[in-house]
């Protein structure tokens, strides 16, 4: 069981909370971690805040540091103007990246791993975008769709291949989110399941053997680390790259 | 008397402190608003979301499937509901494609977003 790579992402239903219709809702290992996260978040950042001495502890700098990090990224990003949106790309760096930092621990579960977790993401912000485009500019935010200095006979095209370019984008902001966190995780539990191998196979000059993967497993972990922060970065610069289309649509 | 009259020098001196406390704050805001606008530079921040080479190419990657399988997807969807099969997944692939090259070349910055510019 221990050498199935795949074992580590089986959603497990803990208890039953509702009913609608005939469909049963389930609190499951996945919600409960997301919860976990979400308790850790808050935790950190009210504790961190507590405080607020001049001379910051670690923690308190910890925090000061997240909200300075993607403050500097949105502001960067989506301009000034976009700082209106710094609540929601803030809660979205810190759910993914707390996340993706907890599905690290072993015996863990990675919530991001799951592809219906980061699609939901992802629309969630493709459907800010488009809402709030349309709420700020109306009809004008179609403009987006009609690239300057085109030719009218190509035009049609290009705003088709426009528009279709638009509609991909939660699907290449969410798979790869999700394919990072999976094929990382894969990865991990395969290189484990060879020490478990060689050591079966081979005896005690297996179990020796077995430190070549061992090795690897240490060096996969911290490149697995990085990952976790830059697909959480990845996916906060792009939401705000999406905002800033909002905002500022075509001009 | 003389108290008054220390009393208006006093007042005399005051808007001179004022000022010369308003200029020097004009220049602290300037000081800090210049120290404030290298990051508000969208060219920087694109290169830095492509942090590591792993991440660039994965990004070109998913960013090129995702327009084909959109165009498919949409292609496959008109088949059905209109019933000209094969024509609507034929072109709407290609559209897709052509869509999938557009969203590789964005993230690479060879064609400048004409969103983003400004």
């Amino acid at each position: 069981m221990a050498a199935d790579p795949i074992h580590q992402f089986r959603i497990i239903d803990l208890f039953p909370v509702a009913h609608i219709g005939h469909t049963e809702i389930v609190f499951t290992n996945s919600a409960a971690f997301m919860l976990a996260a979400v308790v850790v978040i808050t935790a950190f950042l009210i504790i961190g805040t507590a405080k607020r001495s001049l001379v910051p502890s670690r923690l308190q700098s910890a925090a000061e540091l997240s909200y300075e990090f993607v403050a500097t990224t949105v502001r960067s990003t989506a301009g000034s103007e976009g700082m209106r949106f710094f609540p929601f790309v803030f809660t979205l760096f810190m759910f993914i990246l707390t996340v993706n930092m907890i599905g690290l621990i072993p015996y863990t579960f990675t919530v991001t791993s799951h592809i219906i977790v980061t699609a939901a993401l992802a629309i969630t912000v493709f459907l800010t975008v488009l809402l709030y485009g349309l709420y700020r500019h109306g009809f004008h935010f179609f403009n987006l769709f009609v690239p300057k200095g085109v030719p009218i006979y190509i035009l049609p095209l290009i705003v088709f291949i426009e528009v279709l370019s638009f509609v991909s984008r939660p699907i290449s902001h969410s798979v790869r989110l999700f394919a990072n966190m999976l094929a990382g995780h894969i990865t991990l539990q395969v290189f484990a399941g060879f020490i478990i191998l060689m050591g079966s196979a081979m005896g005690a000059i297996g179990w020796a053997g077995g430190i070549l993967p061992f090795g690897m497993i240490v060096i996969l972990m911290a490149l697995e680390t990085l990952v976790a922060f830059l697909q959480a970065y990845v996916f906060a610069i792009l939401t705000c790259i999406y905002l800033n289309d909002a905002i500022h649509p075509g001009h | 008397m003389a108290d008054t009259r220390g009393d208006k020098d006093d007042r005399k001196e005051l808007p001179d402190d004022e000022a010369a406390l308003s200029a020097r704050l004009q220049r602290l805001g300037e000081r800090i608003a210049t120290a404030n606008r290298p990051s508000e530079n969208v060219t920087g921040s694109r290169q830095a979301a492509d942090a590591s080479a792993f991440a660039k190419g994965f990004r070109m990657s998913t960013e090129l499937v995702a327009g084909v399988l959109v165009g498919a997807l949409i292609g496959w969807l008109l088949d059905r509901w209109l019933g000209i099969s094969p024509w609507g997944l034929i072109v709407f692939l290609l559209l897709g494609f052509a869509a999938g090259v557009l969203n590789v070349m964005r993230a690479a910055g060879v064609v400048r977003n004409n969103n983003l510019t400004d």
